[in-house]
Order: structure tokens, then sequence, then C-alpha cells
């Protein structure tokens, strides 16, 4: 059994698709958990869907970090539980601090949604161990503000500590200039923390988990879920789900 | 007692949407316009009428939420 939360805010439009995403690959029901809630539920893993929470009014992602679910999710997180932020979870992921850095408007001003390549840097998190590392995949992003920004200490320090999940490329895995859809600084398109438990990402994995939908390549991220929780099964419970 | 809040990106963080702004000022025929940047101002109404009190707490309330200390400095007034 895999216990799945999606936290649902008010203006989140990516939570059924996680969730359907997540219910196909683990084969167990997910929880949705409104914004208003103080507790969420033991779970295995957290997920913070895309969308637009509280309208991206202020700045994206900073009022639903501050929303009453919110200080339960961190308090999990600083407790090892599992944590994926996707497009607008991964600028709250940023708001609350779990995570380094900011997401500012894209550089080219425009929305950007297409397809894009990326590689997989770091592959040993909960949310990617499924995939090879350096393994190039198409995934498409959605978003208007996705151009990662850090200052150059903190840059320094997360690709020091291999922090960097996942970087713009192309089809070949060039990580180049005219790869980055969004003037991301050093093309990074995901993160995570020291542990990898904790996981930021621009791109929509639940947009491309089956066939029916154009592609594969998002799916590892879920079959990573599903051998993480399995392993720590096998390694004598759940520790990351009993904070 | 009013705080007059203004938020601005850090010096040394890329603002495309003034380099924006200042590209349709150079179309438009203002010359010699440069380094424009778009920030926000906030207006918030207090109750608070003691000054010390109303700074620090406008002060937390620019840490907390209204400014994202990664990218922007804020800055604020207080009007009686």
């Amino acid at each position: 059994m895999i216990r799945a939360c999606v936290i649902v805010f008010p203006g989140s439009n990516c939570d059924r698709d996680v969730k359907v995403a997540l219910e196909a690959v683990t084969g167990c029901p997910v929880t949705m958990v409104w914004h208003q809630e103080d507790e969420v539920p033991a779970s295995d893993i957290i997920v913070l869907p895309g969308g637009f929470s509280y309208g991206d009014y202020l700045r994206c992602g900073a009022m639903a970090a501050r929303s009453p679910i919110m200080s339960d999710v961190v308090k999990k997180a600083k407790a090892g539980v599992p944590v994926l932020g996707i497009c607008n979870g991964f600028q709250v992921l940023l708001e609350t601090g779990l995570l380094p850095g900011a997401l500012m408007r894209n550089a080219s001003l425009n929305f950007v949604c297409k397809d894009i390549w990326l590689k997989c840097e770091r592959v040993s998190t909960s949310f990617t161990q499924c995939y090879r590392k350096d393994q190039i995949i198409r995934i498409p992003i959605a978003h208007h503000d996705g151009n990662y920004f850090a200052d150059k200490e903190t840059l320094d320090r997360i690709e020091g500590e291999n922090q960097v999940v996942f970087r713009y490329c192309d089809r070949d895995g060039n990580v180049s200039e005219a790869a980055n859809p969004n003037g991301s600084q050093r093309n990074i398109a995901g993160i995570c923390n020291e542990s990898g438990r904790i996981v930021g990402m621009m791109p929509h994995p639940e947009r491309l988990f089956e066939r029916a939908l154009g592609g594969t390549d998002g799916r590892r991220i879920f079959e990573s879920v599903v051998v993480g929780v399995a392993s720590a099964m096998v390694e004598g419970g759940l520790p990351q789900a009993q904070p | 007692m009013k705080a007059l809040i203004k938020i601005t990106l850090k010096n040394g963080v890329l603002d495309p949407q003034g380099k924006a702004i200042e590209g349709t000022l150079n179309s438009l025929g203002f010359s010699g316009v440069n380094d424009v940047r778009q920030g926000k101002l906030i207006e918030v109404d207090l109750d608070e009428t003691e000054r010390q009190a109303a700074e620090d707490m406008v002060e937390r309330m620019c840490e907390e939420l209204l400014a994202n200390t990664v990218i922007e400095d804020y800055s604020f007034e207080l009007l009686a």
C-alpha cells in the first residue's frame, strides 16, 4: 500500500492529472488534501501539484506557501517524508524555503507550453531513482514563471552538493543556451534538497506518463515512488511515513 | 497609520519586464532611458498608532510574505 497525498490549493489545476498518474502507476488510491486543512494524513509521499494557486497573486506560490496545510507539509518534509513539487508546486517549495532559489518571469516574457528535453543529472532521489544517470527524457513544460534564479554562491553550492536533478538540454543532451526555454540559471529545470527526498521541477511528468498521452518519459517519476516505498518496507518499516 | 511598502528586484537580478518596458519607451521616442526596473508598491492601513511598533510589524510582514528576499529588496515609509 502506498499512501500518497496531493495538496489542493484554490487555483491548482494539475491536481487531478497527478492523482490519475499516481493511481495508475502505484495502483493505490490517492488522498486529496485541501489547503485549509491543518494536517496531512500519514503519507509515504506528498505532491504539490501544478496550477495557479491563489491566482499567482503577489508572487507565484507565495500565498500557497503560507496556507494552513503548509506548516504540516514543511514539518513532514523536514522529518523525511518525500515531497514532489511540480511547476507551481516547485514555486511553492521555493517560497517555503524547503528548496533554495526563486522562480522568476520567463526571460522571453512569454508563457511557454511545449515539450522540452531534460538531462537527469541526479538519480539518487525519491522521485528519479528509476531513471539512468544522464538519461535524456522528453517532458512538457507549461509556465510563465519558470526562470530559475539563485545567487552565484547558492548555485555553486547546489551544484557542489549534487542538488541539480534536471537540466534543460537538446535532444542530444547538450545543455546549451538554445535549449534553455525560460532563461533559468545554468539551465536548471529541477533541484532537490541534500537528501534527495524533496524534489521540485518545472516540467510536468504527469502529462507524459502513458502512451495515450503521447509518451511515457514522465512515468519513471511515479515508478520511483513505488520503488522507494517498497525498499523502505524491505528495510523494515516506513521511517519516512512517521514524522 | 498607513504604510507604503516598496518592493524592488535586487541589484544583479535580471528584470526582463523592465527591459521590455525600456524597449517600448525607446521605441516611443524617449531617448536616454536606461536601466528600467519594475517593482511593486503595497499600501497597508494599520490600526497601530505607535510608530516603532508599526515599523516592527511592517518589517515582519515584508520578511514573512510581502518580499521574497532571495530576489527582492524592500523599503517602506509610514504616513501618520
